[in-house]
């Protein structure tokens, strides 16, 4: 049976750098020295799933997605 | 309506001299009869055409390498709606010259290939992109095929702006959609192949790889591989860049790629570095580069790429560190500007890379210009910052000593001296206009 995992991928062409996902979701995302969003390729393990959404809706530039991909 | 006039076929070229066969010499005519006459007429494949580039294993020649056939195919199963193919020929990167070469001197090569790919998708249009230079010589060929109504379907034509993006897929797109400059979109959740020119499944392809196609759509897969290794089959073009200019060859893969692009020993002997795969490609060192054979993988391996097919020696008495700043300086300015690690990155990149070059004693080190390298890589919509991001390792690793004689000393004796590379060039003749 095929597995599914959760991961965040980021529109780097809509991502201006506001920052309010790594304010969201520390764990996974850390701004670089401009100000711009790297996140950790990890897995989204079922408890840090609500942060993460939290993470996209928070997005004033809907510049970050959370994306099903099989593994 | 039929690709078929009538099944007369050539012998099948038998050396490593496909793409190239009968070109040499100035006089090479590109008509369409002398086309005809040297190749035989296109057979009609339809879906049985994606089998057999399955069987061939061609790849893109563009510089992703990536397999056609697995191309082709999702384009073809992505949705319902007819799909656009485009003859790709940008060619955006200055130090390469084989797909300018195709288009002015076998344009129906490119152009059967374009065919074939509309034929056996079942295409709703057919476009060939390709620079305001490319247009006059496309225009001719492509009257000459309506005359004899060869084509499944009207081929247009569309003038590639001249920069470097212009022949990134998605920057295709753009452009023949007219709502956008030829500038790279985000296309990780909904790829060109599903959703592209007009909102259809678009199929962008390199015109080499589409002159590979004609060939083997006339010759076969088994024909095809008997040029080359099982892992790496067929031939490439390279655009070699040594001592008097541009010159395109034919090398088959898995063969030396020194004795393909045609570098003697003694030449190579007093090269500093080669650049392989153009400006988003990498270094080799002489050594690395008289032992490499013509293949990406091998390449990849290496910390390069073959990308386009760009070869371009760096002779002993140019300073490699002044020109890896001015290549990195032209990089920066052919960014999108889109993405914010790319914009920032890239001129931070170019600054501390001129400090290193041009600037005094005691500037930034190596490390510092790897640490930006690190925080660029892989962080744009496009590829464009990890191109620069391999340009500049591998620059540092390949001329570590010349790099630590700067960060001593500031600069080195030939620091002043002509640039060679094309981008550097246009860089030096850009700030000098200036001052």
């Amino acid at each position: 049976m095929s597995r599914w995992s959760l991961e965040l991928v980021i529109d780097p062409i809509a991502c201006d750098g506001r920052g309010v996902c790594a304010e969201m979701l520390p764990e996974r995302i850390e701004l670089d020295r401009w100000g711009y969003p790297m996140v950790d390729g990890a897995e989204i393990v079922p408890a840090i799933v609500d942060h993460a959404v939290r993470a996209v809706r928070s997005c004033p530039r809907q510049a970050i997605h959370l994306v099903e991909s099989a593994c | 309506m039929s690709l078929t006039l009538h099944n007369e076929f050539k012998a099948a070229p038998t050396g490593g001299r496909r793409l190239l066969h009968g070109l040499s010499g100035g006089a090479a005519d590109p008509g369409l009869q002398t086309h005809l006459d040297r190749w035989g007429d296109l057979r009609l494949r339809k879906s049985r055409l994606i089998d057999e580039l399955d069987g061939a294993g061609l790849v893109g020649h563009g510089g992703a390498w990536f397999p056609v056939s697995t191309k082709w195919r999702s384009v073809a199963s992505s949705s319902r709606r007819r799909p656009v193919v485009v003859a790709n020929g940008a060619e955006s990167e200055p130090a390469s010259r084989k797909d300018a070469l195709l288009l002015s001197r076998a344009p129906h090569l490119v152009l059967d290939g374009l065919a074939l790919a509309a034929d056996a998708l079942g295409a709703h249009q057919a476009i060939v992109y390709v620079p305001a230079g490319s247009i006059p010589a496309v225009e001719v060929a492509i009257e000459e095929r309506r005359a004899r109504r060869l084509d499944p379907i009207a081929i247009e034509i569309a003038e590639a702006p001249d920069a470097f993006l212009a022949g990134q897929e998605s920057a295709v797109v753009n452009a023949l959609n007219g709502r956008r400059l030829a500038v790279p979109s985000f296309v990780a959740l909904t790829p060109i192949r599903e959703r592209g020119v007009g909102g259809r499944p678009t199929l962008v392809q390199n015109v080499e790889t589409l002159a590979h196609v004609a060939l083997i759509a006339r010759f076969g897969a088994t024909w095809f591989r008997q040029v080359g290794t099982p892992e790496n089959p067929g031939t490439m073009l390279l655009t070699v860049n040594a001592h008097d200019g541009p010159v395109i060859v034919e090398a088959a893969l898995g063969s030396s790629l020194r004795l393909a692009a045609g570098i003697s020993a003694e030449e190579l002997a007093r090269t500093r570095g080669v650049l392989l795969g153009g400006y988003g490609g990498g270094w080799a060192s002489p050594k690395l580069f008289g032992e490499l054979v013509v293949s990406d993988t091998a390449a990849r391996r290496a910390g390069t790429t073959l990308g386009a097919g760009v070869v371009a020696l760096l002779p002993g008495e140019v300073c490699p560190l002044a020109e890896m700043a001015d290549v990195v300086r032209y990089m920066e300015g052919q960014g999108a500007g889109q993405c914010g690690p790319c914009v920032h990155g890239l001129a931070e990149l170019a600054d501390t890379l001129d400090r290193l070059a041009y600037g005094g004693a005691r500037g930034p080190g190596p490390d510092r210009v790897l640490e930006i390298c690190n925080l660029v890589d892989g962080r744009g919509a496009c590829r464009h910052p990890d191109g620069v991001a391999r340009f500049v390792r591998s620059g540092l690793g390949v001329f570590a000593d010349e790099a630590a004689t700067h960060q001593r000393r500031g600069h080195c004796s030939q620091t002043r001296a002509v640039r060679v590379l094309p981008a550097a060039k246009i860089v030096r003749r850009r700030l000098v206009s200036r001052a």
